[in-house]
């Protein structure tokens, strides 16, 4: 029967509480997940249902090949360029917040540009203020004389 | 570095000496940038937990007892630091995706036929990490690939240890989902 991959003997068992065909997948796949790692295990439901579903039983392979090539990933490391120490020892220092503003600035484009941007802003509008503030004190003055 | 050499810096390191500090940092930066990376997704914000959890670890040094390996500390430090992290960085934007990353295998395993079998699924792997929520991901990179305790994880992370074992399961599940979708035709030629 195409819709069944449990093997023959699980016929013996559709009467049990085992939920229906696909719905018992679905409701102890996380079941395997847990116990992929071997730290715990199935409870006597899924364990029957386990024992008879070729399906669940491939699904535990994949989580363990998973966890294989999760636990394989320890030992990579992201090449990080020698600037982190750097930044990580002056930040220590008395100080560091100011090298932390220094790192913003030697730091990806993205930032630069939104850390200039903002100073640009930020002179812009005092530049501007000043100019208002220039521009009312020399009217007040031909107001006055 | 083994272990006596780390005993020995971070005794010196407690007693005031910087230069000891320093040679831990060098010696510990990139597993904790790798490890931060991990966690955050992103180059930059990577650099800025790695930056605090070294000042966290500068200031938190004397109370480190070594009843734990140095490593295991690092990790757990960073942790809460990313998690800090991304709980303040989900408030203004949203997650981006990582692109690519260069990596250096530190201790490529030896034997040739596991190499093969993990040569493809490695990258489909990190790719598949980098989708999942920040919250799964910070869960399986911890206890599946850095082998933190679920207590300690859960700690860090201030849930629950059953929390932390849900957000485990639903994560390794999305993952395999995603490495090895099992079509009903797969399914029934197994």
């Amino acid at each position: 029967m195409p819709s069944d991959h449990r093997s023959g003997a699980a016929g013996t068992e559709s009467e049990s509480t085992v939920p229906p065909l696909h719905d018992a997948c679905e409701t102890f796949s996380l079941q395997l997940a847990a116990v992929a790692d071997g730290g715990s295990e199935l409870d006597p439901d899924a364990a029957s249902h386990f024992e008879s579903c070729l399906r669940c039983q491939a699904e535990l392979v994949q989580y363990k090949k998973l966890l294989r090539a999760l636990a394989s990933l320890r030992t990579q490391r992201l090449a990080a360029d020698e600037t982190l120490v750097q930044e990580i020892l002056l930040a220590l220092e008395p100080g560091g917040t100011v090298h932390r503003l220094q790192r913003i600035t030697a730091g990806s484009k993205s930032r630069k540009a939104a850390y200039i941007g903002g100073i640009a802003a930020a002179a812009t509008a005092g530049a501007a203020g000043a100019f208002v503030i220039a521009s009312k004190l020399a009217s007040r003055q031909r107001l006055a004389s | 570095m083994d272990s006596k050499r780390t005993n020995e810096l971070v005794a010196a390191a407690k007693e005031g000496d910087q230069r000891a500090f320093e040679e831990l940092v060098r010696e510990t930066y990139t597993d904790t940038y790798t490890l931060a990376y991990r966690l955050v997704g992103d180059e930059e914000d990577a650099r800025d937990v790695v930056q605090e959890t070294y000042l966290r670890v500068h200031k938190g040094l004397k109370k480190f007892r070594g009843d734990a390996q140095l490593s295991t500390w690092l990790h757990r430090i960073t942790a809460n630091c990313a998690s800090t992290y991304l709980g303040r960085r989900s408030k203004h934007r949203h997650d981006q995706m990582a692109d690519d990353f260069d990596v250096v295998d530190a201790e490529p395993q030896r034997d040739p036929v596991f190499q093969a079998d993990l040569g493809d699924l490695r990258s489909d792997l990190v790719d598949a990490l980098m989708k999942l929520p920040p919250k799964l991901r910070t869960v399986i990179v911890l206890r599946d690939i850095y082998d933190l305790p679920h207590e300690a994880i859960a700690d860090e992370l201030d849930i629950s240890e059953s929390a932390a074992k849900v957000r485990l399961h639903r994560a390794r599940k999305r993952l395999r989902e995603r490495l090895y979708p099992l079509g009903e035709e797969q399914a029934h030629a197994v």
